[in-house]
């Protein structure tokens, strides 16, 4: 560290309390490389170990770290305080959850509307369990030939206690492009973030929120699930896709660039777009 | 004593991650075919909630044989070369075999693998493997089987689901049901911490399947994220079972300086290249050879040499002062310009992002300053090739067990792919375990809804659990709980001193004194945690309490790799003594045990010993 500090307020609150607005106020050290993460790690290292946060992976993918800094919602692992050299920061929990303790938001009521839209491949697929033949694909096409054709150990060839593939034999195909269809929506990495933006969140907390319909059209748009009716039938509800007006908040916040807004106009237009075949359907959903 | 609250379950899965999960689904599955009224329950623990788990941060592939190019022997043979003598073979086949069904079950459950353009699940080279047998989902492998295991276990986790999630909830210990050592101790289920609501409860089971992840965490520049602290490890050497060949660490030779944070083999696979100071491919001079065209990887040559080999040719060539200095250390440069910001984009874009966020470089545009970061436990509980430990009713998956499938090093997808067999092994063992030992002499709890972390509904009364049990498993969480509002030795200068300590002293390279003088200081450390501070006093998420029970946990693993590599006078493979340069001609695993004063013991047996021997026989 350099000298410099930041000014950190940090919203505390303790746990069962209903009401928030403590604030405890830190100088903390920094330098380039400080993120928001480092400085309250700082704080409950140095100054006040009772400082609840959550963290773990530092690297933006584990999705645990999500707070409000200056009432925008960032992953502070992510999130450099150098930027804020000159304001401070203000660190509060992420907006649109109950507060457990200081930073940390219940995460149980976001993990319930998830399970809630069947977030699985439909119908559930089955394996033929059992030896299997090697499955055969076409291997890796251009490197081959060349220098990897004189493997440096040859393999020592199946003897009489020769091994055997165990388990599911096979999967689908899937072309790179049928891939590309969801792949944006599989990369959400159930942050919270775009809840805390979403300003319908505020006067419908039971909406599904961005995030959870996201995920739902990740396996809709997978060209090896067949539950968009399903889905559709747990979207197309008053606190399903319906609350959402469009205002695109989560996609801007979004860590991930996961475009949680087109998931929701598609969402919206294919519960409208289904709704009779879904009045006459005769298989049962499942 | 207060009387804790009890729940029940055939089978207790600690650990959410791909081993866990995997684990939970297999009970899952069984509970899907079972009798009526006869279905299993298995309640999955997790310290944090599953989809946070550090498997999320795995990034190159899991391995598994497919293609008529490619053979299940040339797999085993791959895997047992870069195991330097130590891999347990049977282990190794047992996994190599079900690798690829565990690929295509996944594959099957809406796992986004990369393809091929003709629509099969693309492969890709990795270091150590002779044929391109890595399957991936770009760079993000273990992020997609991480979200894909979890979102199909929600299916299986409603009201009257067999996964009862305990999400948020610390394990603190195993219960036995005598003490450990006893010939007749046994696993009864463990003590937990409610998070949320802030108290213990007992959550009895006749079968524990450990899946907590490693330990690389305890050093200083790690890639390991702030969970990974060992507490399987731990619990099982409490409940005297050995840790198997905890020396060897896998120190990955490339993550970004200062954080520590992976860049993934898969660069060097895509065809990435490691230049030095000069910008030349020294690995060319430290016996990785001859040199391959660059954006043409071969094999096990240069930057796909074996990880083991690449950390230590980048401290010989910062030995030799060809690394280019920086305020963290000398780096060397992971070069991938060449490769184009289209295909960069395509296979790397986790790789790219945190090149521009956490080091500010733009890799199309310049190379990526990297240098070892501590990454892998190759060592952990000694289990068979199921799981299955030498304690009746416990058993352990994933990084935190010792299967013997890496050996002194692993090559890279391997794990990943041991996550998803050994898990699924271990949950398909502790189920047998638990319909064999019965239900602890209770009838089935909880007909209620359970409904994920709160916990409620599947208790019955502590009556219906031995009273001793009860009582034993009381006393192990006020112990625990006692610490809040003690001692006098600050936890984070403990965990800073012991990450400095491993990175000085039990790196790429070891000698006698370093080690010794490491030896000392984890000793040291472990004194000054007997008086540790817990300042804060609260019953609800207290993180300060929770994170220094698993310093606890972390200081005990640490000291067993300090003594295993202290007492291990060889060279063999991540394992590296200055001073035993060379390699002894019979193999030998290490064993640390833990007394019951705390004191710790290393032994060692040779390869190939029968896997459920009863250690300190």
């Amino acid at each position: 560290m350099s000298g410099q500090t930041v000014r950190l307020e940090v919203a505390r609150q303790g746990a069962g309390t209903a009401e928030g607005g403590a604030r405890d106020v830190f100088d903390v050290p920094y330098d380039e490389r400080t993120s928001v993460l480092d400085a309250l790690q700082w704080v409950k290292d140095h100054a006040d170990p009772t400082l609840t946060f959550r963290w773990s992976c530092k690297m933006a993918v584990c999705g645990s770290c999500g707070v409000m800094v200056n009432g925008r919602p960032v992953l502070g692992c992510e999130t450099f305080v150098r930027g804020y050299r000159t304001t401070g920061l203000v660190v509060e929990p992420l907006a649109h959850a109950a507060v457990l303790r200081d930073l940390v938001v219940d995460t149980d009521t976001f993990v319930g509307k998830l399970a809630a839209v069947k977030p699985w491949q439909l119908p559930v697929p089955t394996m033929p369990d059992g030896a299997v033949q090697l499955p055969l694909v076409s291997a890796e096409p251009a490197p081959r030939g060349g220098q990897d054709a004189s493997h440096p150990d040859p393999a020592p060839g199946p003897g009489e206690d020769g091994l055997r593939a165990v388990g599911p034999a096979s999967g689908s195909v899937q072309s790179p492009g049928e891939l590309a269809a969801f792949k944006g929506f599989a990369e959400c990495i159930d942050c919270m973030l775009c809840y805390a933006a979403c300003p319908q969140l505020e006067v419908a907390p039971d909406f599904l929120g961005p995030a959870v319909v996201a995920t739902a059209r990740r396996w809709d748009e997978d060209s090896r699930d067949d539950g968009e009716l399903d889905r559709a039938d747990l979207l197309d509800t008053e606190f399903g896709v319906w609350p959402c007006i469009q205002v695109g908040a989560c996609t801007q916040v979004c860590p991930k660039g996961v475009d949680p807004a087109r998931a929701l106009r598609d969402a919206q237009r294919v519960a409208t777009e289904t709704w009779e075949s879904r009045q006459t359907r005769t298989d049962t959903p499942r | 004593m207060s009387p804790l609250r009890v729940e029940h379950a055939d089978v207790v899965v600690v650990g959410g991650g791909a081993a866990g999960l995997s684990a939970a689904l297999a009970v899952a599955e069984a509970a899907a075919t079972a009798p009526a009224g006869r279905a299993p329950v298995v309640a999955l623990v997790s310290k944090v909630y599953p989809m946070r788990s550090h498997t999320v941060a795995a990034e190159g592939g899991a391995a598994g044989v497919v293609g008529d190019d490619d053979s299940l022997e040339q797999h085993v043979a791959d895997t047992v070369a870069g195991g330097a003598g130590l891999c347990e073979v049977g282990a190794v086949r047992f996994v190599v075999e079900r690798a690829a069904g565990e690929l295509w079950r996944l594959e099957r459950w809406g796992m986004p693998w990369s393809r091929f353009d003709d629509g099969q699940v693309a492969v890709r080279r990795f270091g150590g493997m002779t044929r391109p047998r890595t399957w991936f989902a770009a760079d993000k492998t273990g992020f997609h089987l991480l979200h894909t295991l979890f979102q199909t276990s929600l299916r299986y986790a409603g009201d009257d689901g067999p996964i009862r999630r305990y999400d948020e909830h610390h394990v603190l210990d195993l219960v036995l049901s005598a003490d450990p050592g006893d010939p007749d101790a046994q696993v009864r289920g463990v003590v937990v911490h409610d998070q949320h609501r802030g108290e213990p409860l007992l959550i009895a089971a006749s079968a524990v399947v450990l899946a907590t992840g490693g330990t690389a965490r305890a050093w200083g520049t790690s890639t390991n994220a702030g969970i990974v602290t060992g507490d399987g490890t731990a619990m099982a050497m409490r409940a005297g079972v050995a840790l198997r060949d905890a020396e060897f660490l896998q120190f990955h030779p490339t993550g970004l300086p200062g954080s520590g944070i992976l860049l993934t083999e898969a660069v060097r696979g895509e065809g990435g290249v490691l230049l030095d100071a000069n910008g030349l491919r020294y690995l060319a001079d430290y016996g990785l050879g001859p040199e391959t065209p660059v954006g043409e990887p071969v094999p096990r040559q240069m930057e796909l040499g074996p990880r083991d080999k690449l950390s230590q040719a980048f401290w010989q060539a910062d030995r030799d002062g060809r690394t280019i200095p920086t305020a963290d250390g000398g780096v060397v440069h992971l070069d991938l310009r060449h490769l184009g910001r289209e295909r960069i984009a395509e296979r790397l874009p986790l790789v790219a992002g945190l090149a521009k966020r956490f080091a500010g470089v733009d890799p199309a545009l310049e190379p990526v300053p990297v240098r070892p970061t501590a990454h892998y436990t190759m060592g952990g509980i000694r289990t068979d090739a199921r799981g299955a430990t030498a304690l009746p009713g416990l058993f352990a998956a994933g990084e935190c067990a010792s299967t013997g499938l890496h050996g002194a090093n692993r090559l890279g997808s391997n794990s990943l792919v041991e996550t998803l067999v050994v898990g699924r092994a271990a949950g398909e063992s502790a189920l047998a375990r638990a319909r064999e030992a019965g239900p602890l002499g209770l009838g089935r709890g909880g007909s209620g809804g359970h409904g994920g972390a709160a916990g409620a509904g599947a208790g019955v009364g502590p009556a219906s659990v031995d009273a001793d049990l009860v009582d034993r498993a009381a006393e192990v969480a006020g112990g625990y709980l006692a610490m809040r509002g003690r001692g006098s030795e600050p936890p984070a200068e403990i965990r800073a001193e012991l990450g400095r300590v491993l990175d000085a002293d039990a790196g790429i390279y070891r000698d006698a004194d370093g080690l010794a003088r490491a030896l000392a200081a984890v000793e040291g450390l472990r004194e000054r945690y007997a008086d540790v501070r817990v300042t804060d006093t609260g019953a609800v998420l207290n993180t300060d309490w929770a994170t220094t029970v698993e310093l606890g946990a972390t200081l005990v693993v640490a000291h067993a790799a300090v003594a295993a590599a202290l007492a291990r006078t060889e060279s063999r493979g991540a394992h590296q003594r200055l001073d035993h340069p060379g390699t002894d001609t019979i193999p030998v695993h290490s064993l640390a045990t833990l007394a019951s004063s705390g004191s710790l013991h290393i032994t060692h047996e040779p390869v190939g010993s029968p896997s459920r021997q009863e250690e300190d026989a």
